[in-house]
C-alpha cells in the first residue's frame, strides 16, 4: 500500500516534470532576433528559449555553465556567430537564421564542426524585391523629396516640383541574380525597364543579358540595384571604379548587405554628384547611418525593413519552428541551407 | 498689330496661360508657330483676345486653366484647341463641339508615368518607405532591438480595385500583377477583352479590395465617385490612391476617414484646390502627398510637347490630327 502511495506520488512527481521547461529541447538566443516576441509568446510550450542577454554572467561564462549541452540556437542578423562562439558550444548541431542573408555566421567553421543551420530560403525574396522596386521608383519619380516638399507647404507658396525620370526604357543592372534578383527583375519588366546583371556564374534560364565584370554592368546601366549576399568575394566589390562607371545621372540601390558597397566611397560620390542618387536598406555598420546622407533629397534610407512585412514576419517564425521542431524529431530540416 | 506685321508669315497660336517648359516650346518651335501670349500683356485678357486674337484658328492649353464659353466666345476664328494633358475637364468639350472647335489631347502618352507613379505610392504606402525615410534622417533609425515605425504590409495577393480601367488603368494592372496582387476594376462599361472581375458599383469594388487606384478622369459622374460609403466600405485596412483628379474624392470625408482611422491609408497626386493640400494630411505617417506629378517626367513633357506641336503642324497642313479628342 505505502509502496503504491509512493508509486502514485513518483508517477504524479513525473507528470508534472513533463510539463516543466526543463524537459522542453532548450534553444539558447544569444541576442534576440526582432521577431523574437513572436517566439516567446507563440512557442514557449515548445521550446526553452536559453536567453543570454537577461544573464547577468558574462557571455562566456553564460555559454560555458549554461548551454554546454544546447544543441540549437535561434540566432540574429545583428550577432555575429564567429568561430569563438561556436568553441563554447561543443553540443551545438543546428543554428537557425531569420534571414536569407548567412554572413553573420562563420559558415566554414560550422561546416567543419558538423553544425547544420537553416534559414529564410526564398520567404521574404518577394518583400524584398518589392522594396528594392519602391525605392528605384521613389528615387527616379523623387516620390519622398516631394512628399517633404508638399507637407513643408512648399507646393502652394514656391510652385511646382522639380521633374522626375521615366522609368520605361532604363537599363538596370541588377547584382546577383538570385531568388531576390529573379523577382526584381520580374517586376521591373513589367514597368518597361530592361533588365542586364552580374552574378557569380551566368545563368543559362534567363535571357537577360550577362555581364561577367561588374565596372562593364555599371557602364551599360541607369540604376544598380544589389541583391546578392555578402562574402569574401562581394566584400567592397561596389567601389569607387564602379560608381563612376555608374556615373552622374545612375542610381544605386542596395537591399543585399552594407558592405557590399564601399559605404565611405559611396557617401563621397553622392555629395561630390558623382552619382546621382541611392536607396539604401543596408549599411555596413547598422544601425548607424552616415549622417551626410540626411540632407540628400537623392538619397533614401530604409532601417533594414526590406524583409519585413506583418504577413512574412508570421511566416517566418512558423518556418524556424518548423525547422527547430524537424531537427529535435531527427526529421529533415526544412530550409536548410546546402553547401555550394 | 505691330505683333503680327513681324511674324505674318508663321501660323499663330494663342497660348493664354504657359503649358509646364514653355520656354522649351518657345526655343524649339518658334521658327514654326508664332505664339500669341496673352499673359506677357499688360492688357486684360479680353483687350488682348479682341485685339489680337480674333483671326487666331489655334489655341495651345496649359492644361489645367479652363477653355469654357466664355473664354471661347472671344475667339470667333477657334478651329483647334490643343492640351498638351490627358485629362480633358478643364475643357468644355460640348461647346468645343458645337463652335465646331476641334480638340487634340495627349492621349496615352503620359499613361506609362501615371501608372509608375500610382505603383511607387502603393509600394510607398503599404511598405512605409517616405515615413522611414523620414525618420532614419530624424536620427531615429533602427536600433538592434526595435524599429521606430509599425512593419508594412506584404503586396503580394493584396485585392486591388482600378477605378478606370482606360489606358492609365490598365497600365497599373500590368505593374501589379508582376507584384502578385490581383486586380478588379469598376469603369464606365465592362470591358469584355480583359479577364480581370468587372464591378458595377463602386461601394462593392471597394468592399472587396485591400486598396482602391483611381485612374479614371473627372466628370459629372465621377465627380465625389469616392465618398464616405466607399471609403467605409474600402476599410480601415484599405489604402486609396489617386493619379486622376482630386474631385474624384470626396476630399473633406476622406481627411476625416485618413485622421480618424477608418481608412488605412493614402497615395494622393490630386486634390481637390491644388496646391492647397489640406493640412491635416501633413502629420499623418500613413500618407504620401505628391505635388501632381504623375505624368511630369522630362521624357512624357517631351513626347507631349512633340505631340502637342503634331497636332498643330498637321492642323496648319489640313491634315488629319495625330491625336483628337473623339465624341464617345
Amino acid at each position: 500500500m505505502a509502496h503504491n502511495d509512493g508509486d502514485d506520488v513518483h508517477a504524479h512527481a513525473h507528470a508534472h516534470l513533463h510539463h516543466q521547461p526543463q524537459d522542453l529541447p532548450q534553444v539558447l538566443v544569444i541576442r534576440p532576433p526582432l521577431s523574437f516576441s513572436n517566439f516567446q509568446s507563440q512557442y514557449s510550450h515548445k521550446f526553452q528559449f536559453l536567453k543570454a542577454w537577461e544573464s547577468p554572467l558574462p557571455l562566456d561564462q553564460f555559454l560555458t555553465t549554461r548551454a554546454n549541452s544546447v544543441q540549437a540556437m535561434l540566432s540574429t542578423v545583428s550577432y555575429p556567430v564567429t568561430a569563438c562562439v561556436l568553441c563554447l558550444l561543443p553540443s551545438l548541431r543546428l543554428i537557425v537564421t531569420p534571414s536569407a542573408g548567412l554572413n553573420h555566421i562563420d559558415f566554414d567553421e560550422c561546416r567543419s564542426r558538423g553544425i547544420r543551420v537553416a534559414n529564410a530560403g526564398n520567404l521574404n525574396s518577394e518583400d524584398v524585391a518589392d522594396v528594392a522596386v519602391g525605392l528605384l521608383i521613389d528615387l527616379l519619380r523623387k516620390i519622398s523629396a516631394a512628399d517633404r516638399y508638399v507637407r513643408q507647404g512648399l507646393w502652394a507658396s514656391t510652385g511646382d516640383y522639380p521633374l522626375g525620370s521615366k522609368l520605361g526604357g532604363k537599363r538596370v543592372g541588377i547584382v546577383g541574380l538570385g531568388s531576390i534578383g529573379l523577382e526584381v527583375a520580374k517586376r521591373l519588366e513589367a514597368f518597361g525597364c530592361i533588365i542586364l546583371y552580374n552574378s557569380r556564374k551566368e545563368k543559362p534560364f534567363v535571357s537577360y543579358p550577362f555581364y561577367s565584370n561588374v565596372v562593364e554592368l555599371a557602364a551599360n546601366s541607369d540604376a544598380l540595384v544589389i541583391c546578392c549576399e555578402l562574402n569574401d568575394q562581394t566584400r567592397h566589390m561596389i567601389d569607387k571604379e564602379v560608381m563612376l562607371a555608374l556615373g552622374k545621372k545612375g542610381v544605386l540601390i542596395n537591399v543585399g548587405r552594407g558592405a557590399i558597397l564601399d559605404e565611405k566611397v559611396m557617401v563621397w560620390c553622392l555629395v561630390q554628384g558623382e552619382i546621382g542618387g541611392a536607396g539604401l536598406d543596408v549599411f555596413e555598420n547598422e544601425p548607424d547611418v552616415p549622417k551626410e546622407l540626411f540632407a540628400l533629397d537623392n538619397v533614401v534610407l530604409s532601417p533594414h525593413q526590406a524583409s519585413l512585412t506583418s504577413e512574412s514576419s508570421k511566416a517566418l517564425c512558423e518556418l524556424l519552428v518548423a525547422n527547430l521542431e524537424a531537427f529535435f524529431s531527427n526529421k529533415p530540416l526544412i530550409s536548410p541551407v546546402m553547401n555550394d | 498689330m505691330a505683333h503680327g506685321i513681324i511674324h505674318s508669315h508663321l501660323p499663330r497660336v494663342l497660348v493664354v496661360r504657359p503649358p509646364e517648359s514653355f520656354s522649351l516650346y518657345q526655343s524649339q518651335y518658334s521658327h514654326k508657330f508664332h505664339f500669341l501670349k496673352a499673359w506677357e500683356t499688360s492688357l486684360t485678357l479680353d483687350q488682348f483676345l479682341s485685339t489680337h486674337a480674333r483671326n487666331v484658328q489655334a489655341m495651345l492649353s496649359c492644361g489645367i486653366s479652363p477653355i469654357k464659353a466664355d473664354l471661347l466666345c472671344h475667339l470667333p476664328s477657334l478651329r483647334l484647341v490643343v492640351t498638351p494633358s490627358s485629362g480633358l475637364n478643364h475643357i468644355d468639350l460640348s461647346e468645343c463641339r458645337r463652335r465646331g472647335v476641334a480638340v487634340a489631347y495627349a492621349g496615352s502618352v503620359a499613361s506609362c508615368d501615371v501608372a509608375d507613379l500610382a505603383v511607387g505610392l502603393l509600394i510607398d504606402v503599404l511598405r512605409k518607405i517616405s515615413v522611414a525615410d523620414r525618420y532614419v534622417k530624424q536620427g531615429l533609425g533602427a536600433s538592434k532591438t526595435s524599429y521606430p515605425i509599425p512593419l508594412g504590409s506584404k503586396l503580394k495577393g493584396k485585392r486591388i480595385g482600378i477605378i478606370g480601367l482606360g489606358s492609365i488603368g490598365q497600365e497599373v494592372a500590368t505593374r501589379l500583377e508582376a507584384f502578385g496582387c490581383s486586380i478588379s476594376y469598376n469603369s464606365r462599361k465592362q470591358k469584355p477583352s480583359f479577364s480581370y472581375p468587372f464591378y458595377s458599383s463602386v461601394f462593392e469594388l471597394a468592399t472587396n479590395s485591400d486598396a482602391l487606384v483611381i485612374c479614371c478622369g473627372l466628370s459629372d459622374q465621377t465627380h465625389h465617385l469616392i465618398n464616405k460609403e466607399v471609403l467605409l466600405a474600402l476599410g480601415k485596412e484599405g489604402v486609396i490612391i489617386n493619379v486622376g483628379r482630386g474631385a474624384i474624392i470626396d476630399e473633406k470625408e476622406m481627411v476625416q476617414c485618413l485622421v480618424q482611422g477608418d481608412i488605412g491609408g493614402a497615395g494622393l497626386d490630386v486634390f481637390e484646390n491644388e496646391p492647397n493640400v489640406p493640412k491635416e494630411l501633413f502629420a499623418l505617417d500613413n500618407v504620401v502627398l505628391s505635388p501632381h506629378r504623375a505624368a511630369f517626367t522630362h521624357e512624357t513633357l517631351a513626347s507631349m510637347r512633340e505631340l502637342a506641336v503634331g497636332n498643330l503642324e498637321a492642323f496648319f497642313l489640313n491634315k488629319p490630327l495625330l491625336s483628337q479628342v473623339m465624341d464617345n
